[in-house]
């Protein structure tokens, strides 16, 4: 059932600072709206009753995509058709431009942004695994001021992060030169468009003369959280690409998956389609590499 | 040769442009807003209702049973379902108790503060357990009715055979997901009587129901079709209860009552497509001539009866499907379970008996080692041939034709055989392309149609217009069109001189209910006496003419109106004599007429993701006179994804007998990203029904899609499940079954 919207109220300030001054006062039951796409799905659900939003859809601060020699940074409220458009998100963050293009439908494409998307905190989320793969930061502001923290240390549990009360994530740091030869994006989701993911597979790899200089394998819906897997990057990195390693990830990968039954799908599904993907993307980065 | 034009939809422009009202667009003054309270348990015993502190109860309007003014029942077939639970709770969201108060949230935010006491019992909630009365939930037996049709002598042929092939399937639930969910606005007025402002198909079916609730006369009680977004049969028979209980609050408070239900309300608690289960064993001799059929089917049609017998009598005949088959036996149960009532929706029982046959068709040609399409067409119905019920067939269905057609349009046989070859060189994406060969009923079966005995009129106004009055709905599917073009055509005048009376019961005839592809060619058919007998009328009296215009048919009317007071034709139908049906035995014509078809789907199946994917989809059918293609083409197309859907992703996942996915997000209907290019072929070789002789379609392509991808599935796998929804998950399971044995 619908909330009862006499509940809830919305407040708009001017600017940054204004949010973050409304922010700090931890007694209102603060909720920050941005495009509103996941909020509004929640409303219908009945999980916001009494909810005081902070409508910061439009604080200038917080938007736009910034270049500089050697990083990218998203405001908050880059939506996902703004990183569809952006040259610099498509040339060498491809993971990232694809997993925005898989989002919803185009209307929610041009409400989403990057910052909710990350703060809703799904762990079905599209985003997300494309941001652990760049190893990206995110910048948390409160009125007591500013701090950087890696993403992959965001999300600490189902549905919970990071964030102090009174902290806002305001921007999404990610590295540049990390154009990788191999790059796989995939959403197993339950229909084409407007889709939640049942499974997604984000791999990036470097590989210089057979030897992998930098692998990452990111994965949602696979777990509470979207999760970096650490135990490939570290059993991988420094090794020779070859057959014996595909057989030693997915045995890896067999071993500390445990995904859950859910409305959506089958833990075993999930499981499964993880592994397949797993060793058809690694077989064809083979089969790339001309061994 | 001159190019036929055809109208474009008479409320086009208003639904466009938003003028079109809905009923939730609608608020009449000192409107109050209804809800209902509703059961969480599957089936127990009514103990007590409390009504908790924390609410002004003073201000709200509460309704319970010993409240009705008549009957406490839902008058549908059988007066099985009360419209409020009183004693006994037999599904989740069995409403117990009506609440109506100014504010919608204030409503809402109240019956969270009415407690149920219920004392639980178990429930059942598959087939197999009520027919194993696991629990008797309904009735003695569990059983809401039971049907045999016999032809031939079943053992005999099943003998005659050099094998014999076995086989069950089982599809599942499905939502009709109209755009608009469930409303209404009801009002009970000093004189005692009732009205109701409502999305609904069958306004004469919503009257009825509101006579038994309130003990009223027919002229004591109007309803009014609001315009309505969809239907697929959904707004059949659950109007009759959102109606009485609106109605109920309204007579106790004596102010309108509005009620919408949510779309998670509408998913939850309304009708859905039954589940079904069949059992199929085949017997087929050396030449590959199906020697006898015996054909169990089975339907779970919830807690009440309501709908269940007839949609069963369809499922049952449809079984055979269009088959010359000697030997046959249909054995048929629809039984009852702690499910909210399933009920009507596009097909109604077809698609489930025809899935189980067509996809064992394919099981048993593979088994043969036979050309499904060869297969088929050795026992397709030709012209004098007999079906199940021993109707002989009056017209060439004109199957190889439909065949061949197929053949031309996708390279169908070629395929069928190259994609084994193909799919041995990718590991990856097998492709399959696979067919269904079926047949449609249109209107009501057996002798439906005269019990029904649907009125239709033609009205001429001063003002140079004749208006169309029937309870037919537009429910979106285009017969406000389809009436127009008939009454022009048979009047002699421009469409736009047409006018279609909106439905309501104060105004038109009982046209019969919007429903088993009755309205064009039915309804259309008298609509087209009712307009030569209105022209021969004019022609009678010397005011017009034999050939006439525009200008001198509205002359001619007026001053029939100036001197008779007014001019109206209205006309009844009459079986067409030679129609016999034994309703004791199942025997005889079913059906005046039948829609031929063959629909083939060419799919991809990834082997990593185990998602299939209709690459290609082809639909032919054979229906007479195509009254307006477009119109036309929408029907099938929308038809198909809705079978695509019920073939691939639409799930119900219950718990306790309550769909636990009621939300678009989760219950997974198909998105314009994911449905093929439907390439659409009308036949119209038999024009012996129906205006100009167009016969029914609007239920005819929800039974194909789901074999023949099923179907292609197998052709790309050499094998496939025998049960619908097929998702990626239960495929995974299939390939990994199939695998180790």
């Amino acid at each position: 059932m619908r909330n009862s919207t006499s509940t809830l109220s919305m407040t708009t300030p001017e600017d940054l600072s204004e949010a973050l001054q409304l922010l700090a006062d931890t007694d209102k039951k603060w909720i920050p709206f941005a495009g509103g796409t996941d909020l509004m799905v929640q409303l219908e659900s009945n999980l916001l009753d009494g909810a005081d939003f902070l409508n910061i859809w439009g604080l200038f601060e917080l938007q736009g995509i910034e270049e500089s020699d050697c990083e990218v940074v998203l405001g908050a409220l880059t939506t996902y058709s703004e990183i569809r458009s952006s040259e610099v998100i498509k040339s060498e963050f491809p993971l990232l431009y694809q997993a925005a293009g898989l989002t919803g439908a185009k209307a929610i494409q041009n409400r989403g942004t990057i910052g909710g998307n990350i703060v809703n905190a799904s762990p079905a989320a599209d985003t997300p695994p494309a941001l652990l793969c760049y190893d990206a930061e995110l910048l948390l502001s409160s009125s007591e001021g500013q701090r950087w923290v890696d993403y992959q240390d965001f999300h600490t549990g189902y549905k919970t992060h990071a964030l102090a009360p009174g902290e806002l994530i305001t921007h999404i740091k990610l590295r540049r030169g990390q154009e990788k030869k191999f790059n796989f994006y995939h959403k197993v989701g339950t229909r084409n468009a407007q889709a939640i993911s049942k499974v997604l597979f984000c791999l990036m790899v470097q590989v210089n003369n057979s030897r992998i200089e930098k692998f990452r394998l990111a994965l949602g819906s696979m777990a509470a959280t979207p999760i970096l897997m650490d135990s490939l990057r570290d059993a991988f990195e420094e090794q020779e690409f070859g057959s014996d390693l595909i057989e030693k990830g997915l045995s890896i990968l067999n071993e500390e998956l445990s995904p859950i039954d859910d409305i959506r799908s089958t833990g075993a599904y999930r499981k499964k389609v993880t592994l397949n993907l797993f060793k058809y993307y690694m077989e064809k980065i083979y089969v790339g590499l001309g061994q | 040769m001159k190019k036929r034009s055809f109208p474009t939809r008479v409320e086009g422009v208003s639904k466009l442009t938003g003028k079109s009202k809905y009923i939730d667009d609608l608020k009449f003054p000192n409107m109050l807003h209804g809800v209902s309270v509703r059961s969480s348990v599957p089936r127990g015993k009514i103990k007590g209702v409390s009504f908790k502190p924390g609410i002004d109860w003073e201000k709200f309007t509460i309704v319970r049973a010993s409240d009705i003014p008549g009957k406490n029942v839902i008058q549908v077939i059988l007066d099985d379902q009360p419209c409020l639970a009183s004693s006994h709770i037999s599904h989740p969201g069995e409403v117990v108790l009506l609440l109506a108060g100014e504010d919608r949230e204030e409503v809402l935010k109240a019956r969270d503060y009415v407690e149920l006491d219920i004392e639980a019992s178990p429930g059942i909630f598959s087939i197999e357990d009520s027919l194993a009365k696991k629990e008797v939930v309904w009735g003695s037996d569990n059983i809401f009715k039971e049907y045999t049709i016999t032809k031939g002598d079943v053992a005999k042929g099943i003998s005659a055979g050099s094998q014999v092939i076995e086989g069950s399937y089982s599809t599942g639930a499905q939502e009709q997901l109209y755009i608009e969910n469930h409303g209404v606005i009801a009002h009970a007025s000093d004189d005692g009587s009732i009205t109701v402002w409502g999305s609904l198909q069958c306004p004469y079916y919503v009257q009825q129901a509101l006579r038994e609730v309130f003990s009223l006369p027919p002229e004591k009680v109007r309803v009014v079709q609001t315009e309505t977004g969809g239907g697929f049969g959904g707004k059949e028979d659950y109007p009759s209860i959102i109606s009485s209980h609106a109605a109920l609050l309204s007579y106790k408070s004596k102010r309108p009552v509005k009620m919408i239900y949510s779309r998670a309300e509408d998913m939850e608690v309304t009708t859905k497509r039954h589940p079904s289960m069949s059992h199929i064993k085949m017997a087929v001799d050396k030449k590959g001539k199906i020697t006898g059929l015996d054909f169990e089917f089975f339907l779970d049609g919830g807690a009440y009866a309501t709908l269940s017998s007839v949609v069963l009598s369809r499922g049952t005949i449809h079984a055979a499907g269009p088959y010359n088959i000697e030997n046959v036996r249909v054995h048929s149960k629809a039984v009852a379970t702690n499910h909210p009532p399933f009920g009507a929706f596009r097909g109604f029982g077809a698609p489930q008996s025809i899935f189980a046959l067509e996809r064992h068709m394919d099981v048993v040609a593979k088994k043969l080692g036979i050309d499904p399409v060869e297969f088929r067409k050795i026992n397709v119905l030709k012209i004098g041939d007999t079906t199940a019920t021993g109707q002989s067939i009056a017209e060439e269905p004109g199957y190889h034709e439909l065949f061949s057609t197929v053949d031309e349009l996708m390279d169908f046989s070629e395929k069928s055989k190259s994609f084994a070859i193909q799919n041995k060189k990718n590991p990856i994406v097998k492709k399959g392309i696979g067919l269904a060969c079926f047949f449609h009923g249109a209107g009501f079966t057996g002798s439906g149609e005269s019990y029904l005995a649907s009125i239709v009129g033609l009205e001429a106004t001063r003002d140079g217009q004749v208006v169309v009055k029937a309870s037919s709905t537009e429910i979106g599917q285009g017969a406000n069109t389809i009436f127009s073009q008939v009454a022009s055509s048979a009047l002699g005048i421009s469409e736009q001189s047409v006018i279609v009376a909106r439905p309501d019961t104060s105004n038109v005839p009982n046209s019969g209910p919007t429903v088993a592809s009755r309205t064009t060619m039915v309804v259309g058919d008298l609509l087209e006496k009712a307009g030569s007998s209105l022209v021969s009328t004019l022609r009678t009296t010397g005011f017009l003419g034999e050939v006439y215009t525009e200008r001198e048919f509205f002359e001619a009317s007026g001053k029939y109106i100036d001197q008779f007071g007014s001019l109206k034709s209205y006309v009844q139908y009459k079986q067409p004599p030679g129609i016999k049906w034994d309703e004791e035995n199942y025997q005889g014509d079913a059906y005046a007429t039948y829609a031929w078809a063959v629909y083939a789907a060419e799919v991809s199946v990834n082997t990593l993701t185990y998602e299939t994917k209709v690459d290609d989809f082809v639909a032919i059918q054979e229906v007479g006179h195509v009254m307006h293609p477009t119109l036309a083409e929408g029907q099938i197309e929308g038809g198909v994804a809705q079978g695509v859907g019920y073939a691939l992703s639409e799930k119900v996942v219950w718990e306790e007998g309550l769909m636990k996915n009621s939300q678009m997000t989760n219950y997974i209907m198909h998105t314009s990203a994911d449905v093929p290019d439907i390439r659409v072929y009308f036949e119209e070789k038999n024009q012996n029904y129906g205006p100009k002789g167009a016969k029914g379609i609007g239920e005819l392509p929800m039974d194909g899609p789901a074999p023949a991808i099923i179907n292609a599935v197998q052709n790309a796998l050499g094998s496939a499940p025998h049960f619908i929804p097929m998702l990626p998950e239960d495929l995974m399971e299939f390939m990994e079954a199939s695998s180790e044995s």
